[in-house]
């Protein structure tokens, strides 16, 4: 048998289970949400604004946006990884990558509990 | 000793040669995972710009209406719900691969047929309903 030491830092498995629980949480919500429409069947302004307003609902898209632009992290990065060479270029790409998606979760929520 | 040849490597295939290969359909699915993940990842910011103006009051509510009734906005939803459907479709393929489930030649290359025969009238559907 082959002893293996594993070293580093790990972060490599961390994000390949984060990337798969996020998306099922994203597939979940997803065909939650489309069975609720379909129910609710929001005629609307006042109805589609009803739905997210539901604490429950709310609650459950935060999720989902959190879900998604953390799933979105990991496949952007892994893009930027095969395909940027140039260390430098790739570094401002990764921090980009990074501010945009957390702004995105400030706007979601902003979005989100204005209701 | 016996001589082993030398393979020499790497093998350089020429390039008109190489387009007569087509990537197998496990690697179709793949790389429009990898498109599609792409293409929904560079709208983000107009998904939540029509979300939020879904959201936030009755005049906002119509200038979401009348985006989304506009042609090229159209185009792009149809864009959209294509790469959201097919990400979805896929995604569900992978994760069953990484529980092991399919992973030989044979039912890996039907289950990527599977995605196709879902992903596509699912799409259409989606078109008619939302656009």
């Amino acid at each position: 048998m082959i002893n293996r030491i594993v070293v580093g830092a790990h972060y490599g498995l961390r994000d390949w289970i984060v990337q798969r629980a996020t998306a099922v949480i994203m597939a979940v919500y997803s065909v939650v949400m489309a069975a609720v429409l379909v129910l609710v069947r929001p005629s609307g302004f006042e109805a589609w604004q009803a739905v997210f307003a539901n604490g429950f609902i709310k609650f459950l898209t935060f999720l989902f946006f959190v879900s998604l632009f953390y799933h979105a992290w990991i496949g952007i990065r892994d893009i930027w990884m095969d395909y940027i060479q140039p260390v430098g270029l790739r570094l401002t790409l990764h921090v980009l990558t990074a501010t945009a998606l957390v702004g995105y979760t400030a706007w979601a929520a902003a979005i989100l509990w204005r209701l | 000793m016996a001589q082993v040849p030398i393979k020499k490597r790497p093998r350089n295939l020429d390039l008109a040669l190489l387009r007569q290969y087509s990537l197998p359909l496990p690697g179709k699915v793949s790389i429009f995972h990898r498109i599609s993940g792409a293409g929904l990842f560079l709208c983000l910011p107009l998904i939540l710009w029509l979300f939020s103006a879904s959201l936030t009051s009755p005049e906002s509510f119509a200038l979401f209406k009348a985006v989304f009734a506009a042609w090229p906005a159209k185009v792009v939803m149809a864009g959209l719900i294509w790469a959201y459907v097919h990400h979805f479709c896929a995604g569900i393929r992978f994760l069953l691969l990484d529980l092991h489930i399919g992973i030989e030649k044979e039912p890996a290359r039907k289950s990527a047929g599977i995605v196709f025969a879902v992903s596509i009238p699912l799409t259409l559907i989606l078109w008619g309903v939302l656009l």
